[in-house]
């Protein structure tokens, strides 16, 4: 693929302070479509900030974000999720009452006749569902019944549906914080069967995680952070992987 | 619901177990769900045995008439705790706009305007409770709807200089809230369910079919959520405030037709009654579930409760005592309910394979 040499993404000198924290002191770095980028860190080594600028939270004091080349203004999340990017919080942001197919479209739902006010317009509820089935069955989530509320589904099912969702709309980047953080063996190797699945898909995938066994298997390139600045960044593998662990503490490799 | 598995069902033999534990726990929320309504029927069969007058046709009319205002009331504070809100306002905005609708016809004899001052009053008073709490970053909306209830109220007693009741109401007014409507001869339907029946409809589409719905129980479901996704939830919050406003003044009409008054002192404790009809009714007070049936079926059970015991000649203190034990009942249901879906999620667990 000749386009994969183009990135999507390219953040190039981030800089971000919150008051007297510098949280981010020239951050730059690059996804390509069909890679799962890891983004390493230890906690307020600035990965979550720099995710929550991509996708809309906070907002850059300085540097740029480019989208395909083209400078992005990624002012809040609707224009990240405008912009192609998907973000998979940790806390999932799912919606324990409705389905997983209301969970997928709420806040973009399909509905008619579009001149009216986006509030007051009809649910086309067949499309959605039809759509959200379509993604969950291709994506091999098994779920106990697609028409139940999702406080009936386990912690990976709930995971899984997240991640669905952002795939569903992401045409660009999904963005997957510490995915399998609070998830048991067998469901975290679902979950990583399906980042997986979104590469194979052609979609850039961000990856947050501090199970470094994760990434040495998933992901194609890693970035780390250690007190804002970028200090390394390498193809994990088994041998580099107490390099990326001395990266990440800071002690000398 | 059908069985809670349909893929997993292909596990093992040693999940078995599993698997039962999951029916019965399916069987369980399955019986929870229609637990209000089971209740009510019951209820209902239990007061025809032990008097047979409870369903004459003239009974029924009467209950209908005495639960319209619960109902209608009921339905606006449905869609508020929905939203994990909470509206103690109602009561004396229905009062306020009783008196204002009175006022209105000392000076024209038009149904329509005093029937709107009414409306207009009810939803401003909504309109106020939903722009404070949300622009004014209250934690909660329990303090601002509980300083309302004070205001409306107060605000209706000046109004009203010094009278308990305002006496007369435009015949049309009269007509809506206690006049009958004759079907086929057999019995006589209240025009006020007419009137409940249509807000029903109303509220029933705009809460399952349109965006808007869907977005109110978002924003129960997981406010954080909501703002992630993009939804306004700060007009959603208003809208709902103010829907429950203008139930308010339905209810208002409703009433002053009946009693042809408009009175200070009228929706005393409405407030509670509404709440507790939804909870009653098998409504989650934790937001985000519940439908319309369940503040029906909560404003239905008070009416039948007090309907019977006034016709078993029962005290009117045992009819108060009686609600609040059937409330304390409804919310351990939604406590156990909540407990067996985390249940049921340990299973789902379990059973990936």
């Amino acid at each position: 693929m000749s386009a994969a040499a183009a990135p999507v993404l390219v953040v190039r000198d981030a800089q971000k302070r919150f008051g007297a924290v510098h949280a981010l002191k020239g951050v730059s770095l690059e996804a390509y479509r069909g890679e799962v980028l890891a983004l390493l860190g230890d906690n307020g080594a600035g990965k979550s900030t720099l995710i929550k600028c991509v996708s809309g939270v906070h907002s850059l004091d300085e540097g740029e974000i480019l989208l395909d080349g083209e400078a992005a203004a990624i002012h809040n999340p609707a224009a990240a999720r405008h912009a192609g990017i998907e973000t998979v919080y940790q806390d999932l942001a799912l919606f324990d009452n409705l389905t997983p197919a209301q969970n997928f479209y709420c806040g973009r739902e399909l509905s008619f006749p579009s001149w009216l006010p986006r509030g007051l317009r009809f649910l086309n509820v067949r499309a959605m569902d039809n759509e959200a089935r379509s993604v969950i069955d291709r994506l091999k989530v098994k779920l106990p019944k697609f028409d139940a509320p999702v406080a009936l589904m386990s912690g990976g099912q709930r995971q899984a549906i997240a991640v669905a969702r952002a795939t569903v709309f992401a045409r660009k980047i999904v963005i997957l914080d510490e995915p399998t953080a609070a998830l048991g063996l067998r469901e975290s190797r679902k979950v990583l069967d399906l980042i997986a699945q979104l590469r194979a898909e052609g979609n850039a995938v961000i990856l947050i995680t501090h199970n470094m066994e994760h990434v040495v298997e998933l992901a194609d390139r890693a970035v780390v952070l250690r007190q804002g600045r970028k200090v390394g960044e390498l193809k994990p593998s088994r041998d580099t992987q107490q390099e990326l662990v001395s990266l990440i503490v800071g002690a000398e490799a | 619901m059908s069985e809670l598995e349909s893929r997993g069902a292909q596990g093992a033999p040693s999940h078995a177990a599993v698997r039962a534990g999951g029916d019965a726990l399916s069987w369980s929320l399955k019986l929870l769900s229609v637990g209000p309504l089971l209740i009510l029927v019951v209820l209902v069969v239990a007061v025809a045995i032990v008097t047979p007058a409870f369903v004459s046709p003239r009974n029924i009319g009467n209950i209908m008439a005495q639960t319209a205002v619960i109902a209608v009331v009921a339905i606006g504070q449905h869609l508020v705790i929905l939203t994990r809100g909470i509206d103690l306002s109602v009561g004396a905005n229905l009062a306020l706009a009783t008196v204002i609708g009175a006022l209105v016809y000392t000076v024209t004899d038009s149904a329509l305007l005093v029937a709107l001052a009414m409306l207009l009053t009810g939803a401003a008073v909504g309109a106020v409770n939903g722009l404070v709490y949300v622009f004014g970053r209250l934690p909660h909306p329990f303090i601002i709807t509980l300083a309302t209830l004070s205001i409306a109220r107060g605000l209706a007693l000046e109004f009203a200089v010094g009278h308990t009741t305002m006496r007369g109401m435009p015949e049309p007014i009269t007509i809506v809230g206690g006049g009958t409507t004759s079907i086929f001869g057999l019995i006589a339907i209240p025009n006020s369910f007419f009137v409940v029946a249509g807000v029903v409809a109303l509220v029933f589409v705009m809460a399952k079919a349109m965006v808007w719905g869907r977005w109110i129980y978002a924003v129960g479901g997981k406010p954080e959520a909501a703002v992630q996704m993009g939804i306004p939830v700060r007009w959603v919050l208003v809208s709902v405030y103010v829907i429950a406003g203008l139930c308010a003044g339905i209810g208002a009409i409703i009433l002053s037709g009946r009693t042809e008054a408009g009175s200070p002192l009228y929706g005393n404790l409405l407030e509670l009654d509404t709440i507790a009809a939804v909870i009653i009714g098998g409504a989650s007070f934790l937001g985000g579930r519940g439908h319309l049936g369940h503040a029906l079926i909560g404003a239905v059970m008070i009416g039948v409760i007090r309907n019977a015991l006034n016709l078993l000649n029962v005290d009117v203190f045992f009819q108060m005592i009686a609600i609040g034990l059937i409330i304390v009942l409804a919310v351990e249901a939604d406590v156990l309910r909540n407990h067996l879906e985390a249940r049921v999620r340990v299973l789902q667990a379990g059973r990936l394979n």
